[in-house]
């Protein structure tokens, strides 16, 4: 049985379609010229990854990929120790409703935006450097863990958080006997997820001045020291993947 | 000992679960409360502890009034009162001794308890409650390792832990297999009778509460329809619990029937629900 039944009607949605893509194609202004030229660049871009250069630029690819990690460390977990206390307010089986709704906001403002803009924000604020980038990647680590978090709360067995609270636990016992055994393989899980992405971002993050390893790729870029770029994009790589490992190994052991 | 009057109680969903309780129990006695699903009978005993918060009447603990405490004074009532739920609500991911050492967070400070720093006495008593329900050897193994019997005597040794004035039992069950049951209930019962305890059972095993308890209760859309000793039970007020049905057939058949499985989660799940939703006073 098609989704629409008259075979007419289907039969001119469907030219309808065709035309339309046709004429979005022809409006489409592309410059020939330039692509090709670019496509020469590009293509240079993807020679040097044959030809990595680790050596000549070592210095400061080490300074880069040490400011990084300090950073991805630090913003890390100051977001996490940020995001708990957050997370447990917007929960709503938990927090009351205009703690909730609080919470709810600052995690709302948190995700709205993307890491460059706030990194630019921040930039601005506190001038170039990691400081600027600690600061919007501990800000980004709060809308994210805290949302996930809130969400695995409220996910949690009721009947558990019952019976705790039936014992004449305080508000904070309750958390800690009722709540935290059933979220915290979770809030690991996420905490060691949000240690890789907040390492990717500060490659990404250190293009608008907030310091790190995307500032080092930053220049090498503008230098047209592509096989430094390709050395810095696989130093990249390769941490993204051994974090990635590792936070596999440490999920099992927690479950 | 307890003492019930006027007890009502409206969810948001406009469900009146209960309509003008008035029940007296006496330190001591154990009784059964029976009623078919959705009857109140959940609710009922979550309106005494507070995990329910009842429209009005009030609940008397020992000539205290339990309605309308707040905070630390509502966490002193709770603690005198002990739970066992259907589900066993154990804390899956901590050990059977945490579980059981829960019952005494009424009792110890924020601090000590998040660093498990209980008194000797405390887990002295708690080694043998554990010896007494069967499971001290099981004491560091994690709750979800265990069977469901193995649960709910970890969920009794927990509520007797807080030295409860009252036990509240719902449904301690009807999760168990028949022989498991019995011996449940009868653990309950020897327990309390031991500590002179007042308990309010839940149960819709009518043969199984009239071979172990003083008192039996019928509730019905909210409101008792009976209250006498479990040899006064007919098959008439059994139709004025629960409606008209064939009695006369034979029990044991009936025993682990239908109103066992079938209607459970409409009662258990609505309060549970509520709860969820609520925030910690």
């Amino acid at each position: 049985m098609p989704f629409v039944s008259d075979r007419r009607l289907r039969w001119a949605l469907n030219a309808g379609v065709l035309i339309y893509l046709v004429l979005a194609w022809l409006s489409v202004d592309v410059n020939w010229a330039r692509v090709s030229e670019g496509m020469e660049r590009g293509l240079n871009f993807i020679a040097s990854f044959l030809q990595p250069d680790f050596v000549s630029r070592s210095g400061e690819i080490f300074l880069g990929l040490r400011e990084s990690l300090t950073m991805t460390l630090t913003s890390t977990v100051i977001g996490v120790a940020l995001s708990i206390p957050i997370g447990l307010g917007a929960a709503r089986n938990i927090a009351p409703l205009p703690v909730y709704l609080f919470c709810r906001l600052i995690i709302a403002l948190s995700r709205t935006f993307q890491e460059i803009i706030i990194a630019i924000f921040f930039v601005a604020m506190v001038g170039f450097g990691p400081l600027a980038g600690v600061i919007t990647l501990a800000f980004a680590t709060v809308g994210f863990m805290a949302k996930l978090l809130a969400e695995d709360i409220e996910d949690a067995r009721p009947d558990q958080m019952e019976a705790v609270r039936a014992t004449g636990a305080s508000w904070l016992q309750w958390i800690n006997y009722a709540v935290q055994p059933q979220v915290m393989p979770r809030l690991i899980g996420l905490s060691l997820y949000r240690l890789d992405i907040n390492f990717r971002e500060s490659a990404v993050i250190g293009i608008v001045g907030a310091g790190g390893i995307g500032a080092t790729l930053n220049t090498s870029i503008n230098r047209y020291d592509y096989d430094t770029s390709a050395a810095i994009l696989l130093l990249v790589i390769l941490i993204v993947l051994a974090s990635e490992y590792f936070s596999g190994y440490v999920r099992k052991w927690v479950q | 000992m307890l003492e019930l009057k006027q007890l009502s109680k409206r969810y948001a969903t406009g469900d009146l679960a209960l309509n003008g309780v008035d029940l007296e129990v006496p330190a001591g006695q154990v009784l059964a409360l029976i009623g078919p699903s959705g009857a109140g009978k959940s609710t009922l005993i979550r309106c005494i502890n507070r995990l329910v918060e009842p429209i009005s009447g009030t609940v008397m603990l020992d000539g205290e009034k339990l309605s309308g405490l707040r905070g630390g004074k509502l966490r002193l009532a709770r603690r005198q009162i002990g739970m066992i739920f259907q589900s066993y609500a154990l804390v899956e991911r901590l050990s059977v001794m945490e579980n059981v050492l829960s019952g005494r967070l009424g009792y110890i400070g924020f601090w000590r308890s998040l660093l498990r720093k209980y008194d000797s006495a405390d887990i002295k008593q708690a080694c043998e409650l554990l010896d007494r329900v069967g499971l001290l050897s099981m004491l560091d193994k994690r709750g979800d390792a265990l069977s469901g019997g193995q649960k709910q005597r970890v969920g009794i040794a927990r509520a007797l832990m807080q030295q409860p004035k009252l036990l509240l039992v719902d449904e301690p069950t009807a999760s168990l297999d028949p022989k498991t049951s019995r011996q449940i209930m009868r653990l309950i019962v020897e327990l309390c009778r031991e500590q002179n305890l007042a308990v309010i059972i839940n149960i819709h095993d009518v043969a199984l509460a009239q071979q172990f308890v003083d008192r039996v209760v019928g509730l019905a859309a909210g409101e008792v329809v009976f209250d006498g000793r479990p040899d006064e039970l007919t098959e008439e007020t059994l139709t004025l619990i629960y409606g008209e049905e064939d009695w006369s057939t034979d029990a044991e058949d009936g025993e682990h029937g239908e109103d066992e499985e079938s209607g459970d989660e409409s009662e258990t799940g609505d309060p549970l629900n509520n709860i969820a939703k609520g925030a910690h006073p």
